[in-house]
């Protein structure tokens, strides 16, 4: 219970910085905005094909905006070493690994909420499939991203380039999810026949999120030692 | 406190480690590589029969299969002496974890280079994306990621603990990746290639099984060879490295 | 309260620390002197949990570091060179999140108080990036002993501090000091170690080589005995 306290409060102080400075949220949306209208360029938006791609899209902007702030949460630590302050109070690496992912996670979120709704809109889409569903694997799939992605910033932040060093450690080993999660959001947008198909696929992201969090939550000590 | 850590532990343990293997392990190893190759070599070429519709450019497959046996086989090592050196921290561990990694890399690139050339024959495409080659890419991307993690500055065993830790959770992703992108590939297009790629037209002759085993058999034992060739080169760089920080520490005083 | 059996540390094939004995008795002050790189703040790292030694055992309050990390972090105050801080935050937002990280009862009203003490009132409310190094040393000093710690472990505390900066540190020191804590203060400042501490150790090459008591503050002591340490050898 203590694990769970301290990491609420680690989120909340990262939350609450970023509500003060306000920098890697926007940040984070002007990206993703960028990104749809660059995509805009690249497919025509009045043109119906342009439906098959929107799953990728959503998906797009979710890995890399999440990167630019998964990246931040850990180098913004770095500065007057306050990792450390965190690493020499009575608290486990375990609980500052939680309470990262709960601070990315919720950003990520947020970055969705507009970004998604936002691309919709400017891509003319008309939601074919169900809304509830389209949310679950949204939230599924960000999970899954953001606990790997939390855990391998916390990796690449040894590094001077962690910027360079961590896109390169992200995509490959969430390969699976990234696969998973657009296969389900293109079943859910488009056909909400195949709708087992789609939960299958949310089953098995499921799976590598429950994995991974766990193996994460184990290792992260070694990744943390000074 | 357990007694191993009160054991003030000597500066480089290691090196008397390879000394006394030094021996007679590498020439062993070679000799067999020697042998084992040739034979593989004249099985393949000579012994099996060759396949009625690809001809000649079938036998890359044994060289194909091989190289991807030991490429996921040395990862499997890399992960077995992350944890190993996780739990007991001694250098060896590590050296023995990175020289397997790059092994791996090697020889992904011959699966990578060799998987094409194979395909173009059997199925007249350069590249399919198929479960297995897509998995080994993804492979070769993450142990990529792996080596630069080891081009990291800084000290050795920050970078050996962050590369352990990177090196157990690539593998653990291994067959996740492969699984996931079995299960898209025949959710998109169902069984296009039978049962994958290394079967021509429905089973295998025994003369190729025979040819298979045994250059599969080479290529571990070549592995063998290197794994130790690396890690003595390793060793030796440490020990140089070793020897010019006591100098420097002599100039000092 | 702190007892240190054969403790090493190596990095990188070089030995930073070569078996260091050291017990330390409640309520002692303890200053730690030596030459750069002779792993003074690799010794107050390691008794912060920072790093992770070689090998040896570090016991404090009778609790295995290892075994107890939690337990004796509690009871840690740690004030390295880095001020620990966070930049766009207020002293006391600063301070409020340290303390109920320590699980501080009232963190917010000891927090106010300790910015007091301090003599930043003023600033209470101010983001601390704004702040000199003097200023910024000061909170950093109230945020290491914000939980009340029984151990204190400063690393070159007095460096680059203002007059007034000064004042207030020893001022903290000598204060925790009557409540019975025990402070290990690495440091340069042989007039500062000599007027605050009790006992003095040098540290060189990754070894004690000299552990004496001071006697009524006497630098000329001090300066002595370091001199024949570092001259004898060299």
């Amino acid at each position: 219970m203590n694990l769970l306290k301290s990491s609420l409060l680690l989120a909340k102080k990262d939350l609450f910085s970023e509500w003060k400075t306000k920098q890697v949220l926007v940040t984070q949306i002007i990206f993703a905005s960028l990104v749809i209208v660059v995509f805009s360029f690249a497919f025509d938006p009045s043109n119906n094909m342009t439906k098959a791609v929107i799953p990728g899209i959503i998906w797009v902007i979710i890995v890399f905006a999440g990167v630019l702030g998964l990246n931040r949460s850990i180098v913004s630590e770095q500065r007057n070493e306050t990792l450390h302050a965190l690493l020499v109070a009575p608290m486990a690496p375990a609980g500052i690994f939680l309470g990262k992912f709960l601070s990315n996670f919720t950003m990520i979120i947020i970055v969705e909420i507009i970004a998604i709704p936002f691309l919709f809109l400017l891509f003319d889409f008309n939601m074919a499939g169900s809304i509830p569903y389209f949310i679950l694997i949204i939230f599924v799939g960000s999970f899954g991203f953001v606990s790997i992605g939390t855990f391998l910033a916390a990796l690449a932040g040894n590094s001077k380039s962690s910027e360079m060093l961590l896109p390169l450690l992200l995509f490959p080993i969430a390969s699976p999810v990234l696969i998973g999660v657009t296969q389900a959001t293109r079943i859910i947008l488009s056909d909400m026949s195949k709708l087992s198909s789609a939960l299958a696929w949310t089953q098995m992201v499921a799976s590598y999120d429950v994995i991974f969090f766990v193996i994460s939550l184990f290792l992260i000590d070694y990744v943390l030692e000074v | 406190m357990s007694m191993n850590l009160e054991r003030e532990k000597p500066v480089l343990p290691e090196t008397k480690l390879s000394e006394t293997k030094r021996s007679y392990l590498p020439k062993v190893l070679l000799g067999s590589t020697i042998v084992t190759m040739l034979t593989s070599i004249y099985f393949i070429f000579l012994y099996a029969e060759e396949e009625k519709t690809m001809g000649a450019a079938q036998k890359i497959f044994y060289f194909h299969v091989s190289s991807a046996w030991v490429a996921f086989f040395a990862f499997f090592v890399t992960c077995v002496f992350s944890i190993l050196f996780l739990v007991k921290r001694q250098r060896i561990f590590d050296t023995y974890a990175y020289v397997s990694a790059e092994i791996g890399v090697v020889f992904t690139i011959i699966v990578l280079t060799t998987g094409p050339i194979w395909a173009k024959s059997a199925w007249n495409t350069w590249w399919v994306w198929e479960p297995r080659l897509i998995t080994t890419l993804i492979l070769f991307f993450i142990y990529i990621a792996y080596i630069m993690i080891r081009q990291m500055d800084g000290v050795w065993d920050k970078k050996a603990r962050l590369a352990s830790v990177f090196g157990i959770i690539g593998f653990v992703d291994v067959p996740i990746v492969f699984f996931a992108i079995r299960w898209w590939q025949t959710k998109l297009h169902p069984v296009v290639f039978g049962e994958g790629s290394d079967q021509s037209g429905g089973g295998i002759a025994p003369t190729m099984l025979a040819a298979l085993l045994i250059s599969i058999l080479a290529f571990t034992v070549l592995y063998g060879y290197l794994l130790n060739k690396g890690v003595t080169l390793e060793n030796m760089k440490i020990k140089v490295e070793h020897y010019k920080e006591k100098l420097r520490a002599d100039m000092e005083n | 309260m702190i007892d240190i059996t054969k403790l090493t540390k190596q990095a990188d094939n070089k030995l930073i620390l070569r078996g260091i004995d050291l017990k330390v008795k409640k309520g002692e002050t303890l200053a730690i002197l030596g030459p750069n790189g002779a792993g003074k703040s690799t010794l107050l790292k390691i008794m912060a949990g920072l790093i992770k030694p070689t090998s040896g055992l570090v016991k404090m309050k009778g609790l295995d570091l290892r075994k107890n990390a939690n337990e004796v972090k509690k009871s840690i105050g740690y004030l390295p060179h880095a001020s620990l801080l966070y930049d766009h935050y207020s002293p006391l937002e600063n301070l409020v999140f340290f303390g109920k990280l320590y699980r501080v009862d009232n963190a917010e009203e000891r927090a106010i108080q300790l910015v007091k003490e301090v003599e930043l009132s003023y600033f209470l409310h101010d983001p601390v990036k704004n702040f000199s190094r003097g200023m910024i040393q000061r909170i950093a000093i109230a945020r290491a002993i914000i939980h009340n710690p029984e151990i204190l472990l400063l690393d070159e505390p007095h460096t680059g501090l203002d007059q007034g900066a000064m004042t207030i540190l020893n001022n903290v020191i000598l204060s925790m000091k009557e409540k019975g804590t025990t402070t290990l203060m690495v440091t340069h400042d042989f007039k500062q170690a000599a007027e605050i501490c009790d006992r003095i150790i040098i540290l060189k090459n990754g070894k004690i080589v000299d552990d004496f008591t001071v006697k009524d503050q006497s630098l000329g002591m001090v300066t002595e005995k370091y001199k024949i340490q570092m001259e004898g050898v060299s």
